[in-house]
């Protein structure tokens, strides 16, 4: 299945979190926050994942950098050695030669610098700790990087207090390039910055992204940004995946009713364009108590007698993309387009 | 036009620590009418939400009301001056909830957890009105179905915690409504919600403003909330409305540099995929490195040496309804004729 050109490949993978209640910690059911979930990422690729609160795209990426343990199903990773090994089963040790090559950008740039450290330290160590060079060898490293991110050499020997917003965030992304990974995972990277920083941000990880070849997994709940970033897009719902297309496809011809609401949703900056909106009621199914058949359907306003007894699975449709609805194949939805 | 239900002119609202002053507001003025919403946009430290605090004279200290005039129509026809009120005098009370209602942005802080919220909502109620504890409770769980909360007879005994973001944030629409206010100021109402949870709190204040022909002050740094919702747009940078007018002009006739590069910069659902976006150059100045003139000269495209850091550019009227603050659109002051 696995082609040279994917970087990243998840089968199935699901994260339960057990429900325990009285003095024998007896389990009394699962939060099932992510519930198989599968998807890839070639080199130089952007997907995004995208969804309400709760609905499990933070869980996979965590999963994803293994910073908690998956209930079952594999990640497989390609290695810069192109091996392909599974991260979902390997212990600490096992995973850290390969951590280097998997790295988060965070969305607060202003609680994830250390205070006390000096940018050319903040950058630099990973480094240290991997062991990569001397001190003159990290130095002239930690100089790359801040011109890759375009902040001023002047800067190294600053503290993090002294920085915008947007600066912050260009000083984790030089610490996150420094062992030259082949992933990047960014949760939220841009959603805590002002409007204008925003931009300047966005612009610089597609730059980098062309440049270095990085693969992006981007979660995010804005879908202004995750349409300037992205080439393909996965909605999640519930701890599944319940569309996932190319991203022009998605916003134009969303397949799924929930992308077609969430699409509805967004207010377009631009007052002649106030539309009727597909107002949702009610509130993202509860992940302990997921709702039978497709978990969207107490919501759904298409929803059928088979949509409440069978769960609907992710089906290949034309276009490149995947949904998983019973009634893909009837229903004509509405998208958004530069010309409607 | 009808006349305006608070005109504000000038305001001028402070900060002064021991370090300095931090001119959070300096300079504002707008008019609210009933059934209209005012949007006012800007991003951090713009002095949006200071704004709103001035209005109702909540700003903590060191900050004050130093300028400006803030004229309140009140229900009886009196005019108040809220700039010059004593800001805990028993008038200021009464005017702040029953004369103008007020959500912000992070509903979890703003109810308590210790009093259910039906306990909120009724002490609202009973702290304008003549009421008797049965007919407040009665009416709390009125304004709680008419901000859309499922089952309101039960959940009024509920607490804020046990509520999801989007229904603590209707709840503090009840309790911003609960005294029957003739303007609702609105500081980042949906911010902390997802989109869908959005569009729902959107529609849910369109709704109330239609019924009771509220004037609204929505305050926001989202250009996609302001052209769903305002009739009219105040852009503030650094304490001060660089440009106001109506939202169609706002957005298809921009006349601020600051604004333009705004629009430009804003992500869109509409853009094609992978499309780079316009950006200004820069970032926000700290509070207390303020340029001279112009403080938006330093980032700006059509910066001109001499004019736009030197005197601060006064407000120009184009036209009856649209103004703005910028040595394009009108002479430096004391260059001649």
């Amino acid at each position: 299945m696995t082609d040279e050109r994917t970087v990243l490949s998840v089968e199935g993978l699901k994260k339960y979190f057990p429900i325990r209640r009285g003095i024998l910690r007896r389990l009394v059911g699962n939060v099932k926050a992510v519930d198989d979930v599968s998807f890839k990422i070639a080199h130089g690729e952007t997907l995004s994942l995208v969804g309400e609160s709760g609905c499990g795209k933070t869980t996979t990426s965590r999963c994803i950098l293994r910073a908690i343990r998956p209930t079952a199903g594999a990640i497989r990773f390609r290695t810069d050695q192109q091996r392909n090994v599974d991260v979902a089963g390997l212990s600490r040790t096992e995973l850290r030669p390969l951590r280097r090559q998997m790295q988060m950008i965070f969305q607060d740039p202003f609680s994830s610098l250390n205070p006390r450290m000096t940018i050319s330290d903040i950058i630099g160590e990973p480094l240290l700790v991997n062991g990569v060079g001397d001190l003159a060898e990290r130095r002239k490293r930690v100089a790359e990087l801040l011109d890759l991110v375009q902040l001023p050499l002047a800067y190294m020997n600053r503290y993090p207090h002294a920085f915008s917003g947007g600066q912050r965030q260009r000083i984790g992304i030089a610490r996150a390039l420094a062992l030259n990974p082949a992933l990047i995972v960014a949760d939220e990277p841009v959603s805590a910055l002002d409007v204008s920083v925003q931009a300047q941000i966005i612009n610089l990880l597609l730059e980098l992204q062309e440049r270095l070849g990085l693969s992006y997994l981007f979660v995010a709940h804005d879908l202004s940004v995750v349409k300037h970033v992205s080439h393909r897009v996965a909605v999640m719902y519930v701890g599944r995946i319940v569309e996932m297309a190319p991203t022009e496809a998605l916003f134009r011809t969303p397949r799924h009713p929930y992308t077609e609401a969430l699409l509805s949703a967004v207010p377009v900056p631009d007052p002649r364009k106030r539309a009727k909106r597909i107002v949702l009621a009610g509130q993202v199914a509860d992940p302990s108590r997921v709702p039978p058949g497709c978990a969207f359907h107490p919501r759904c306003r298409y929803a059928v007698e088979r949509c409440r007894a069978e769960i609907p699975q992710l089906q290949p449709v034309e276009g490149g993309g995947s949904v998983a609805c019973h009634r893909a194949g009837e229903l004509a939805l509405a998208g958004v387009a530069a010309d409607g | 036009m009808a006349e305006p239900m608070l005109s504000v002119r000038d305001l001028k609202t402070y900060f002064r620590p021991d370090e300095g002053v931090v001119r959070a507001v300096d300079g504002a003025s707008f008019d609210l009418y009933p059934g209209r919403t005012l949007g006012i946009v800007g991003e951090s430290g713009c002095g949006k939400s200071v704004t709103a605090r001035s209005i109702l004279r909540i700003v903590d200290r060191p900050g004050k009301v130093e300028g400006g005039n803030m004229l309140l129509r009140r229900g009886d026809g009196r005019v108040v001056d809220l700039a010059k009120i004593d800001d805990s005098s028993a008038e200021m009370r009464d005017i702040r909830g029953g004369e103008i209602g007020y959500v912000f942005q992070e509903p979890m802080s703003s109810l308590s957890a210790f009093y259910t919220i039906g306990n909120q909502v009724i002490e609202a109620i009973r702290l304008h009105h003549k009421v008797t504890a049965k007919e407040a409770r009665d009416r709390a769980i009125e304004l709680l179905q008419l901000v859309g909360i499922p089952r309101p007879e039960q959940r009024v005994d509920s607490y804020s915690f046990e509520l999801s973001g989007g229904l603590r944030q209707r709840v503090m629409i009840a309790l911003a409504l609960a005294a029957e206010p003739r303007i609702l100021i609105a500081d980042e109402p949906t911010t902390a919600l997802d989109v869908t949870t959005q569009a729902q709190i959107l529609e849910l204040i369109r709704k109330i403003q239609d019924e009771r022909q509220l004037a609204v002050v929505l305050i926001t740094h989202d250009m996609g909330v302001i052209a769903e919702m305002a009739d009219s747009v105040s852009v503030m940078y650094l304490g001060k409305v660089v440009e106001s007018g109506p939202v169609d002009e706002i957005f298809h006739a921009p006349k601020h540099p600051y604004t333009q590069a705004l629009l430009r910069s804003i992500p869109s659902v509409l853009a094609e995929p992978r499309s780079r976006l316009a950006t200004i150059a820069g970032s926000i100045p700290h509070p207390y490195a303020r340029p001279p003139g112009c403080t938006f000269h330093p980032r700006c495209r059509d910066f001109m040496a001499g004019t736009c850091d030197g005197e601060a550019p006064p407000l120009t009227a184009l036209d009856a309804v649209h103004e703005v603050r910028c040595y394009l659109y009108g002479r430096r002051a004391g260059a001649g004729t």
